[in-house]
């Protein structure tokens, strides 16, 4: 395949923008002998219908919690053989056995976090506590919306006093009237540029996950983090194996490679994400283990709900975003 | 006749990548999916036909007719300038128009975010001269201004080439005849330099119509355009079927209003870019 002739094997990578800490995959490179082809996909939603519309070959992808499951239930994914991937030992037990994949077989974790409001202090001054903000008019044209379908439907969803799972019509409905009413106070709807914008002080209030928080308010200290107390969203993102693959080993060594505790800590560093790697943890730098952005107390994140594969109700989800954009 | 052949690499490369592409865009657009495989309706279209979508294909020509009205208002007294001056660094001009366009379009369109942004270029500069500041990104003022400015040259080029190809001794035979130079312009000169007008405004509206990046990047994603619902079905939703029909839709449409300016066109097109 390769323009210079060698026969290095290669591996596919398909992971979301600015998840990874870059020299990692140099490193892997090296040490394994092996050519990396590494693309970014910026939703969950892209990444599948990119993975499954046929004439890509990827060998990891990192989904979250329920893309792993919708993937397990559509006979996606291979099972991966632990036996290769020794240092899978250091994930903390609370990321095991979770509900979109029990025994543990098609995903292992790499990352965790939140979905909450990203805030300028010097423009907002009441407290942010909720996603009510997001309708105030007062904020009208400062506020940066999430593009990510199953993530803004759930936060109307939860504004209006419902599960973000909601498979229930006429609760989507009102959540899609609820968006479309919010959409007069939105400044733009994008996801990877809200951290870059709200850095640059662009906008007051953006809804973006945990870890491209911390990355922000790393540079810009008026920045604060907040997860609504009447709601929110935690999620577990994993790395898993398609079917896809033409080289399940080395897919298996690469999702290894990552657990090795100094790589698992330079992308927990560089990402600014939650890490479920009890080496890295141990080994974070004081700032950042102690932000609270990436690692909330528990009664912070009581009240937050994991996404659900809603099944065929998906195609519910996708016109009432369709329709939310489109107006 | 015999050297009909010839064609036949294009006729290949013509079924391959413009009829079988065309053929599945049909077929998708009128299938949707079925218990095993697909199967024939017009639910597709009927969704499209819902107010919602209306209002997107109104909001795409809306933008479309008014980026392109700007880029004639100011592309036709460039162009002639450009054709009738005798300057003599004429051909540099002409190259400064063509050299952003080796540049890639998605780079440019990205640099107005930083000149329109809040604390961009553009304000900094207002700042710096005592003005007040504006607030123009993420509107469809600055999805238009990106459309006139990436699609500007295709207004100059053919009109400007039409107009270096008119026959000086049309124009002094009218001014020999007592015309003053006003009447030389509505008489003369315009009607002959109407087949480069008609291909600037076609090559200026189609892409003006059918783009998504513009808006996504300088609309904020606020301003769906027929483009963005295009590319939303294929690449984030995954329904091919509502896609192809949208997509089949904008094609009938840009067909038809081709045939029209044709029709405007007449006799003498040809003299255009194409």
């Amino acid at each position: 395949m390769s323009m210079r002739g060698d026969k290095k094997p290669t591996l596919y990578v398909y992971n979301w923008g600015d998840y990874i800490d870059e020299d990692v995959i140099d490193r892997f490179e090296k040490e394994y002998d092996v050519r990396v082809v590494y693309d970014t996909f910026s939703t969950n939603e892209d990444m599948y219908v990119k993975v499954t519309s046929g004439g890509s070959k990827y060998d990891v992808l990192f989904p979250s919690d329920y893309m792993i499951k919708r993937m397990i239930d559509e006979d996606l994914l291979e099972k991966i053989d632990l036996d290769n991937v020794p240092n899978a030992k250091y994930i903390d037990p609370r990321f095991k056995d979770l509900d979109h994949d029990p025994n543990n077989e098609y995903s292992v974790p790499y990352m965790w976090g939140t979905l909450g409001i990203l805030y300028n202090k010097k423009m907002v001054s009441e407290p942010v506590d909720s996603w009510d903000i997001l309708w105030d008019p007062k904020y009208s044209k400062q506020i940066l919306m999430v593009d990510s379908q199953r993530d803004a439907v759930g936060i109307a969803l939860q504004k209006l006093g419902y599960s973000l799972n909601s498979v229930d019509r006429n609760e989507l409905e009102a959540a899609k009237q609820e968006l479309i009413k919010q959409k007069d106070l939105v400044l733009a709807y994008v996801v990877d540029e809200a951290k870059d914008k709200m850095i640059a002080e662009e906008a007051a209030l953006a809804v973006v996950w945990s870890g491209d928080a911390v990355f922000a308010m790393r540079e810009n200290p008026n920045l604060d983090y907040a997860v609504p107390k009447n709601g929110g969203n935690l999620w577990f993102d994993g790395m898993v194996i398609p079917k896809t693959t033409q080289n399940k080993e080395l897919a298996e060594a690469f999702i290894n490679f990552m657990n090795e505790p100094a790589i698992a800590l330079a992308n927990a560093e560089y990402t600014g994400y939650s890490t479920p790697h009890m080496e890295a943890r141990k080994m974070l730098p004081q700032e950042l283990a102690n932000n609270k952005a990436a690692y909330p107390a528990d009664e912070d994140i009581a009240n937050t709900e994991v996404f659900v594969h809603v099944g065929e109700m998906l195609r519910e989800y996708d016109r009432i975003w369709t329709e939310v954009k489109a107006y | 006749m015999k050297t009909k052949w010839a064609a036949s690499p294009y006729l290949v490369w013509m079924v391959i990548f413009i009829v079988v592409p065309i053929l599945l865009v049909c077929y998708y657009s009128l299938t949707v999916p079925a218990e095993t495989g697909r199967e024939f309706s017009l639910a597709n279209f009927h969704r499209f036909l819902e107010p919602v979508y209306m209002k997107v294909l109104f909001r795409s020509v809306k933008l479309a007719v008014i980026a392109t009205a700007i880029c004639f208002v100011v592309g036709y007294p460039l162009a002639y300038i450009l054709a009738r001056s005798n300057f003599q660094y004429k051909n540099i001009l002409v190259m400064l128009l063509v050299v952003p366009m080796w540049m890639n379009f998605l780079l440019r369109t990205y640099a107005w975010l930083t000149i329109l942004e809040r604390n961009g270029i553009l304000n900094a500069l207002l700042t710096w001269l005592g003005l007040p500041r504006v607030n123009i990104l993420y509107t469809e003022s600055a999805v238009v201004l990106g459309m006139v400015y990436n699609f500007l040259p295709f207004m100059v080029l053919p009109i400007f080439s039409v107009l270096s190809k008119i026959d000086h001794s049309i124009i002094e035979a009218a001014e020999d005849l007592g015309a003053n130079s006003l009447t030389v312009f509505r008489r003369i000169i315009f009607p002959l330099s109407l087949p480069g007008v008609i291909s600037g405004i076609t090559m200026v509206f189609m892409p003006a119509v059918t783009t998504f990046v513009i808006s996504r990047l300088l609309g904020g994603g606020q301003f769906t355009l027929i483009g963005n619902l295009i590319e939303q079905q294929f690449l984030y939703v995954g329904d091919w079927g509502f896609g192809s029909a949208i997509s089949l839709v904008m094609m009938i449409l840009i067909m038809l209003s081709m045939a029209v300016m044709s029709r405007f066109a007449g006799e003498e097109r040809g003299l255009g870019l194409w």
